[in-house]
């Protein structure tokens, strides 16, 4: 019976994967983008932190003043600026995956915590949501990596912190849903411990619900990394950030407003992939959208 | 009703002393707040000199009831860069972080809700798959990098605005439209499925039944009640517009809050970002508390609930 189940379901969850344009285009777009970014010392043509200042802010190729060997041109430092992109997009990634690790296991354990048990449990694990929900976000993340010393595993350290409350918040109504559920029940009569309970039963229930709150945060993890770095509190110099890369060529706007053009366009599609992908993978799992 | 209101208060008291709590650990993040004051090339008798002076020698709760104690009264202690009391610098900048955050807010309410009705009237059509992609494309945009393309293209392609600062009015288009930006998709998101739920509900059939015209079913009757999760979703995101704020200040050189705590966070003028941090928090929690009760007065249903 169970295994006449499991050849049922698992291959239709494929295919509806596999018909769902969000989750298709978004997928191939996010494995394009994480391929890049593991295989970025193959791919980049040059070092992205060595600097020719005899050949800085080389235009792209589409210029008339551009260089083969820089296809996407140089930066201020004389940077080759495809290289640094490549290599941008393994702290955007990597900032997000580190950052899912800690937020993740910090909310889902609470949300766990607060919609199993409830009670006062869950009335202490509430109000730490919302007191998290009425600091303001950024400012408090600028506050709290400037003064913990600015690295990169401040940052993620300092994000993971803050941003567990979306994770809390789902696993919480999620676990009060399974909690009366029969077969909780049966495993509660029989014995089972709670961690076994939680853990083993609960959170596997809940693991489509997980993912979909994960996309979603990588998307937010991967914007607000941007948004610090472009502030001069995020990933430091001269470790290719977009965001970072972006604040640098600001000063270079008026002459040279690609320098920015580019590294944006990269976020967006980052973003946009995991989004997609986020979406499409909610419209499979989750009830239908209104 | 009251019970309601004295509960919901218990809980927005509960969050003011925890916020300022943390708003004031934060400080003491960097280990040693006379040192990070000292700067990275200060001596240890300057720290020390800085540690007597800011009262850093006492201990944690005296500094903290000492401080929260003046906070109540409205004195937020002195800015160490200016050397001004920090309710004035930051009195002397808010004004410019409301107006940008209310005008958003009101720009962004008044695009998404006709839009949202208009969606929710007919599900799929063009109207919706144009708020869809103004959705989409509103996740994945980074704020700053919209911002400063909207500055090469309006002020420096095309000159219509000024690049940058606020001394006339139009130094507030950019900001606000890009700022706005980014709070439609949430709002008009909720209103198209809060309608959607209204209109398919038998009331409403029964007012197109005897033949009133649809915009007043929807002005009398549907708008009403769809209302109730945009009032919640309002609050908080007229809060995230006025924290969130502080990337476009910095974009569009506009000296407001925002911009105001990350040049005090630059220079390490602490008692200035904290004072920022806890207005901001504070801000919030009277947003939320005031949607709350404002749902609560509306639906007298939701006064039983927590």
């Amino acid at each position: 019976m169970t295994e006449a189940t499991m050849e049922t379901t698992r291959p239709s969850a494929w295919r509806k994967m596999l018909g769902n344009t969000g989750v298709m285009i978004g997928g191939t777009l996010l494995a394009v983008i994480v391929a890049i970014a593991v295989l970025a010392p193959v791919l980049a043509p040059h070092d992205p932190l060595a600097q020719d200042l005899t050949r800085r802010l080389l235009p792209p190729f589409w210029h008339d003043r551009a260089v083969p060997e820089h296809i996407l041109g140089t930066d201020h430092l004389g940077r080759d600026y495809l290289s640094r992109m490549i290599h941008g997009a393994r702290v955007s990634l990597g900032v997000g995956l580190g950052v899912i690790l800690v937020s993740g296991a910090i909310g889902i354990t609470l949300g766990l915590l607060a919609g199993y048990f409830g009670g006062w449990i869950d009335m202490v694990i509430s109000f730490a949501i919302t007191t998290r929900l009425s600091l303001p976000i950024v400012l408090v993340a600028l506050a709290a990596v400037a003064l913990g010393g600015a690295s990169l595993t401040t940052l993620i350290t300092v994000l993971g912190l803050l941003l567990w409350d979306r994770f809390a918040v789902v696993t919480r109504a999620a676990a009060q849903g399974l909690r009366h559920q029969e077969f909780i029940m049966g495993l509660r009569a029989i014995g089972a411990s709670r961690a076994r309970i939680l853990f083993l039963e609960i959170l596997p229930n809940m693991r489509a619900t997980i993912l979909v709150v994960v996309s979603l945060e990588v998307a937010n993890v991967i914007l607000l990394e941007a948004a610090l770095s472009f502030l001069g509190l995020g990933v430091r110099p001269p470790t290719p950030s977009w965001g970072l890369m972006i604040a640098e060529g600001r000063d270079n706007i008026l002459f040279d407003p690609w320098l920015i053009a580019l590294p944006g366009s990269a976020l967006c599609l980052l973003v946009l992939a995991v989004n997609l992908f986020g979406d499409g993978l909610r419209d499979i799992t989750g009830p239908a959208r209104k | 009703m009251l019970s309601f209101l004295s509960r919901r208060l218990f809980v927005a008291f509960c969050v003011c002393v925890t916020v300022s709590a943390l708003s004031f650990a934060l400080m003491f993040l960097s280990g040693d707040p006379a040192i990070a004051i000292a700067g990275a090339g200060g001596r240890a008798e300057d720290a020390e000199a800085i540690r007597i002076a800011y009262g850093f020698d006492r201990p944690l709760i005296v500094q903290y009831l000492d401080w929260i104690g003046s906070a109540v009264t409205g004195d937020l202690g002195q800015s160490i860069y200016f050397n001004l009391p920090v309710t004035e610098i930051i009195g002397n900048r808010v004004g410019v972080t409301l107006t940008l955050g209310f005008i958003s807010f009101l720009v962004a309410l008044a695009v998404a809700v006709p839009l949202g009705i208009a969606a929710a009237l007919r599900p799929n059509g063009w109207i919706d798959r144009i708020a869809l992609i103004i959705a989409v494309s509103g996740q994945a945009i980074p704020s700053f990098w919209l911002g400063l393309m909207a500055i090469v293209v309006f002020g420096v392609w095309y000159g219509m605005v000024p690049i940058s600062g606020a001394e006339s009015w139009q130094g507030f288009i950019l900001p606000v439209i890009v700022l706005s930006y980014y709070a439609v998709p949430e709002l008009m998101r909720i209103t198209r499925s809060g309608m959607i739920d209204v209109l398919a509900t038998d009331y409403v059939r029964a007012a197109r039944a005897k033949g009133l015209p649809m915009h007043l079913v929807i002005s009398r009757h549907a708008l009403r009640n769809a209302v109730l999760p945009l009032v919640s979703l309002a609050a908080v995101q007229l809060g995230q517009l006025l924290s969130g704020s502080i990337v476009i200040e910095s974009v569009f050189a506009l000296n407001g809050l925002g911009r105001l705590a990350w040049e005090s966070l630059l220079r390490s003028d602490l008692p200035v970002v904290q004072a920022i941090i806890l207005v901001l928090s504070l801000l919030y929690v009277l947003l939320t508390t005031c949607a709350d009760i404002l749902n609560a007065v509306l639906d007298p249903r939701l006064r039983g609930a927590t």
